[in-house]
């Protein structure tokens, strides 16, 4: 079931053509990547789907709701990590915090997401760059979408924190959630995503199943060289 | 804020304690201390104000002019107008409020620093404050109920029902947001409750205002701690961008706080004239406001948001309070005093700002 399409888009900003008749799907169960040099209007089509800007041309169709993770991923340092989850969603008894209630919903949710932690209260400061990417897409996941799209996810992550997001976003698939991963890296992209979409100056260059295709093949699509 | 958080100013007021008092054997003495209670009452609402502003990460330099004004128009409509003083007072405090919001769209409408809007507040408001005083620019109160705010004292018995209700209050609240208080706590509520309560019983009685005081500074607390608005103070003062990504109203949160914040300084404003007796020009004026900051920050609330309790409002004007009374006590000389409040403030935005960089180095 496709959840989330994209048709035509194409957008300019003064003299350049950021997107020029982009295509993209993303179906239940299925993690997308898209790939693409500095400049080949990855963030710009991103925004777009999220809507941060209308396009020129072509259209986004969204069949449920999206969550977004951006890259720099919005929490508060100063909170705890149950209160990063419920921001904006505050469970209220009384006219009070609910605070049994989120903690329980948020031990349930990070449990069912593979996700460990030191401590839910522990404020979001005292957290590795791998857990707080947890607890950025655990509070995306907590908005019940349909799809995901995650902004450069592992970058500035060590190893094992990458593998443990990378993890989550394998859990994520397996929900039956489509999800969409904005990626630098290569070797992360071979390893959780279904297909890989390359992106060059604004254009879909290439649509490739990581099962069959080369790396050589993905970095000469990325880079228009002839391999 | 944990203990642990709290625990610079904590040894601060021990400190100063021991240090008065082996330099005066008064310091210590019930009289003194009921006095000392009575001294910081209106600082600490204004500093309570402050502290919900700083936690946004904003400043708010009129909290002093808008405490003299408020007191100005409740003088007026008193004398003037001959409105009974429960009614005075809501008309200090609705102008306060008035004062808070206006300020708080011009803030956020026209994103102008909060430094700048207030400061511009700090020169019209005290000019507002001349012009409502009029030519005789004093004015005697003489109403039972704003003189009794200040000149009422509850006998130990009263005082008692009140801590009994107040430790009540809070497991209840606990109870209700089922965020469970420890027995411990409650213990600890109960000695930090019972101490003052033995001392002020020694002399003249529990003050009025300083039960009201500790009241509204427990209220606010719960407010920043136990409900959703306070929640989303702390997150746009943690980080704005955020909080708005977050659904949150950030300028209606900016907006409130302010209201907030100025309404509790025109309450500090009704309690010190009902300390003075009277209404004058330099109502509001002089230290009070830089002392209410100095409060906020001693007690342990950062200048730079996020981070700190409505709390550190009352400890933070017990340590300021304790030491001009000490020197008063000692009959020091005006250079002193100011100097040695300045080098106290000091050293306690020092331990915020390194508690901060040690924070961020993790």
């Amino acid at each position: 079931m496709t959840l989330l399409e994209v048709r035509g888009a194409a957008k300019r900003f003064g003299a350049v053509q950021a997107l020029d008749g982009v295509d993209l799907r993303v179906t239940a169960g299925e993690v997308v990547a898209l790939v693409g040099d500095n400049g080949a209007g990855k963030s710009t089509l991103v925004k777009a789907i999220a809507g941060v800007f209308p396009l020129d041309a072509g259209e986004v169709l969204r069949h449920g709701a999206l969550s977004v993770v951006w890259q720099d991923l919005a929490l508060c340092d100063n909170l705890d990590v149950v209160a990063n989850l419920f921001l904006g969603r505050e469970r209220v008894r009384h006219g009070l915090l609910d605070e049994l209630e989120m903690e329980r919903e948020a031990q349930a949710l990070l449990a069912r997401l593979g996700v460990t932690l030191p401590a839910v209260r522990a404020p979001v400061s005292a957290l590795s760059g791998g857990q707080r990417q947890s607890v950025a897409v655990a509070r995306a996941v907590l908005a019940q979408p349909k799809v995901m799209l995650l902004d450069e996810p592992t970058a500035a992550l060590g190893v094992a924190q990458t593998a443990q997001v990378l993890q989550l976003v394998a859990r994520l698939r397996s929900e039956g959630l489509g999800v969409l991963v904005v990626s630098h890296n290569l070797a992360d992209v071979f390893q959780v995503a279904d297909r890989i979409v390359v992106l060059r100056l604004g254009r879909k260059v290439a649509e490739l199943d990581p099962k069959a295709a080369s790396r050589e093949a993905v970095v000469a699509a990325i880079t228009g060289a002839t391999a | 804020m944990t203990l642990k958080e709290r625990l610079p100013v904590l040894i601060g007021l021990v400190a100063i304690a021991i240090v008065f008092q082996s330099l005066n054997a008064n310091f210590l003495s019930a009289r003194n201390l009921t006095n000392l209670g009575l001294q910081i009452a209106a600082m600490s609402l204004v500093a309570c104000g402050l502290v919900f502003v700083l936690l946004l990460g904003e400043i708010d330099l009129s909290a002093g002019a808008v405490s003299g004004l408020g007191a100005a128009v409740m003088g007026v409509v008193g004398v003037r107008f001959g409105l009974p003083g429960p009614l005075c007072a809501l008309a200090a405090l609705l102008t306060g409020a008035a004062i808070g919001l206006f300020q708080g769209v011009w803030i956020t409408r026209f994103t102008v620093p909060s430094f700048v809007v207030t400061l511009a507040g700090l020169l019209a408001w005290q000019g507002a404050q001349l012009g409502v005083l009029g030519d005789t620019g004093s004015l005697n109160l003489n109403d039972g109920f704003i003189v009794g705010l200040c000149a009422t004292f509850l006998p130990p018995l009263a005082g008692g029902a009140l801590l009994v209700a107040a430790i009540t209050g809070v497991a209840l609240t606990s109870v209700l947001s089922r965020r469970w208080v420890s027995a411990g706590r409650l213990g600890l509520l109960g000695i930090s409750g019972g101490l003052p309560l033995a001392i002020f019983s020694a002399d003249r009685g529990v003050p009025l205002a300083v039960v009201l005081v500790v009241g509204v500074v427990a209220l606010m607390d719960a407010v920043v701690r136990r409900t959703r608005f306070g929640r989303h103070v702390l997150a746009v003062g943690g980080n704005a961008e955020a909080a708005r990504r977050a659904g949150i109203s950030v300028e209606r949160v900016r907006i409130a706080v302010f209201a907030l914040g100025s309404m509790l300084a025109a309450a500090g404003g009704v309690l010190a004239a009902s300390r003075l007796l009277a209404v004058n020009q330099s109502s509001g004026g002089g230290d009070l406001l830089l002392n209410a900051i100095a409060s906020a920050v001693i007690g342990g609330t950062s200048l730079f948001g996020g981070r700190g309790s409505v709390w550190s409002a009352l400890i933070g004007a017990l340590a300021i309070g304790g030491i001009s009374n000490g020197m008063d006590l000692l009959g020091w000389a005006s250079p002193v005093k100011y100097g040695v409040t300045g080098a106290v403030l000091l050293l306690a935005v020092t331990v915020d700002a390194l508690a901060r960089s040690r924070s961020a180095a993790r």
